[in-house]
């Protein structure tokens, strides 16, 4: 049930309803019927039913019970040709008594690697989180169609392939669970600093949230699992100062660190520094670890930059990547200076041309070091190359104002 | 169930291979019977193809059927051997072919039941 009573937005609240059920009834339903598509089709009818009914009607009171029986009708009456289904169906009441780690295995199959990433996406959050194929679309910004045809061919795939529905053990956990973490963490990235409409977009870093609690509880020993999740907490602790009160998006050194929530900030900390004890580091812990030296510091002034240069050059070692050497470099400028971070960041200028904030960084380095014209010119290619409005308005800005 | 795994070869590859000492392209070739003789109980059939060189190509959704010499796509990757397999499902013919000590790109095919 959910847990959170406070009220708020009856929209988040069904949202929140829809994502503790729908995937439990999926993983239920696959079990009793034995076929992962008819059952995720049985739970997207129920979802589509209550997104029409609970609003107008109220949330029942027993939402599982409420879902299984429209999923349930619905299936005596579109598996008529597959008899064995039909039966197994007709027989089975709500609640069925659940088996540990069901929703783990739906999540598995969900992310396998032998789908492409977009569906295991799009997969992951009909069938594991309740999200319709029109709210995947509008938090991607792709047309319902493209969602519905990756979701199909995905389905497709699970059953003429051979993909089995089961928890991997042994040496293939680890590399399995690294793909499930791919996928929640596409999300936060998308919902977090996407192009996608506001709510869709807060959705996707809700989703994203609750997808990693459920993976922590389940897989406790997990420090990667444990290290993801401190990043969305500390991420979503700090969103209080992201925006200004007409939406526009506010820089980390301009931000009022009083509006961020550091209650879930020290709980967000305490949950890495259990992680870290494993002595497992990983990407995700290290970026939470980064994300945290921010949050940790009073002031901007206050950052500890040696401490994130040194989790930067950890995280190149595990996970090299032009972008993280970009992120490296904007440390650089507050422990070695502008002239060595413009350095670092031109190393990166082949593979980071199209990206925006590659200009953007280079744009407040040729700043600082008084090359005002250069800096112009960068800024206006990121404004170019984002589609974001909130970063567009701060590019302008500078275009207008420096 | 029922797989084809088709094994590819890539122009690196052969270039290693033929590149290797004896005694070394000796040890390369004990790895692939090591592999074979391990998973012998899976393996249902299949074979080494001779060279791309010796593959003919007829394409028939022309007026007359056209032969050409080679493999029906040009390019750096060429079938080089298929087995035939029969596993649990997708999973177990990953395990094995990630262990897979020869050439670099294996395709995995379920077979139509």
């Amino acid at each position: 049930m959910t847990t959170d009573a406070a009220g708020g937005d009856p929209h988040d609240e069904l949202a929140r309803v829809v994502r503790e059920h729908a995937g439990r009834l999926a993983a239920a339903l696959v079990r009793l019927i034995g076929d992962f598509s008819a059952a995720e089709d049985l739970v997207q009818d129920a979802v589509v039913a209550a997104l029409q009914r609970w609003p107008v009607d109220g949330i029942p009171d027993r939402p599982d019970a409420w879902l299984f029986t429209v999923a349930r009708r619905r299936g005596l009456d579109v598996l008529r040709r597959e008899t064995r289904y039909r039966e197994k169906l007709a027989q089975v009441q709500w609640p069925v008594p659940p088996e540990p780690d069901e929703r783990l295995r739906l999540i598995f199959t969900c992310c396998h690697p032998a789908l492409p990433r977009s569906a295991q996406v799009a997969l992951t959050l009909r069938v594991v989180c309740g999200l319709t194929t029109a709210q995947i679309a509008r938090a991607f910004l792709v047309p319902e169609t493209t969602v519905a045809q990756r979701i199909s061919r995905a389905k497709r795939k699970i059953a003429d392939a051979g993909i089995p529905y089961r928890l991997p053990s042994g040496p293939e956990l680890a590399d399995r669970v690294g793909e499930v973490l791919t996928v929640v963490y596409l999300m936060l990235n998308e919902g977090y600093l996407s192009s996608g409409g506001e709510v869709a977009s807060q959705r996707l870093v809700d989703d994203a949230e609750w997808l990693a609690a459920l993976l922590h509880e389940l897989l406790p020993d997990e420090p990667e699992v444990a290290g993801l999740l401190a990043l969305i907490r500390l991420h979503r602790a700090r969103s209080g100062g992201r925006f200004d009160a007409g939406g526009g998006l506010v820089l980390l050194a301009d931000q009022d660190r009083a509006r961020w929530d550091h209650a879930a900030i020290a709980d967000a900390v305490a949950l890495l520094t259990r992680a870290a004890r494993r002595g497992r580091p990983g990407p995700y812990q290290l970026q939470a670890a980064i994300v945290a030296c921010h949050a940790e510091a009073p002031r901007w002034e206050d950052t500890d930059w040696e401490q994130i240069v040194l989790l930067y050059d950890m995280l190149l070692h595990l996970a090299p990547s032009p972008v993280t050497r970009l992120h490296r470099a904007v440390a650089l400028r507050y422990t070695a200076g502008p002239a060595a971070a413009l350095a670092a960041v031109e190393e990166v200028s082949g593979r980071l041309d199209g990206y925006h904030l590659f200009h953007a960084t280079r744009a407040g380095l040729l700043r600082d070091l008084g090359h005002a014209a250069e800096a112009r010119e960068a800024d206006a290619r990121a404004l170019e190359l984002t589609q974001n409005p909130a970063e567009q308005a701060i590019l302008h800005d500078r275009l207008h104002w420096t | 169930m029922k797989y084809v795994l088709l094994f590819v070869d890539t122009e690196q590859f052969s270039a290693d291979l033929e590149a290797m000492t004896p005694d070394d392209r000796a040890r390369a070739f004990a790895k692939v019977d090591a592999w074979m003789a391990e998973h012998r109980h899976l393996i249902r059939g299949g074979s080494k193809l001779q060279d791309a060189h010796t593959a003919t190509t007829v394409r028939l959704d022309a007026p007359e059927p056209i032969v050409t010499d080679g493999p029906f796509v040009e390019g750096k990757e060429v079938v080089s051997g298929y087995l035939e397999v029969d596993v649990a499902d997708l999973d177990e013919a990953l395990r094995m072919v990630r262990t897979w000590p020869g050439c670099p790109v294996v395709e995995i095919r379920p077979l139509e039941s």
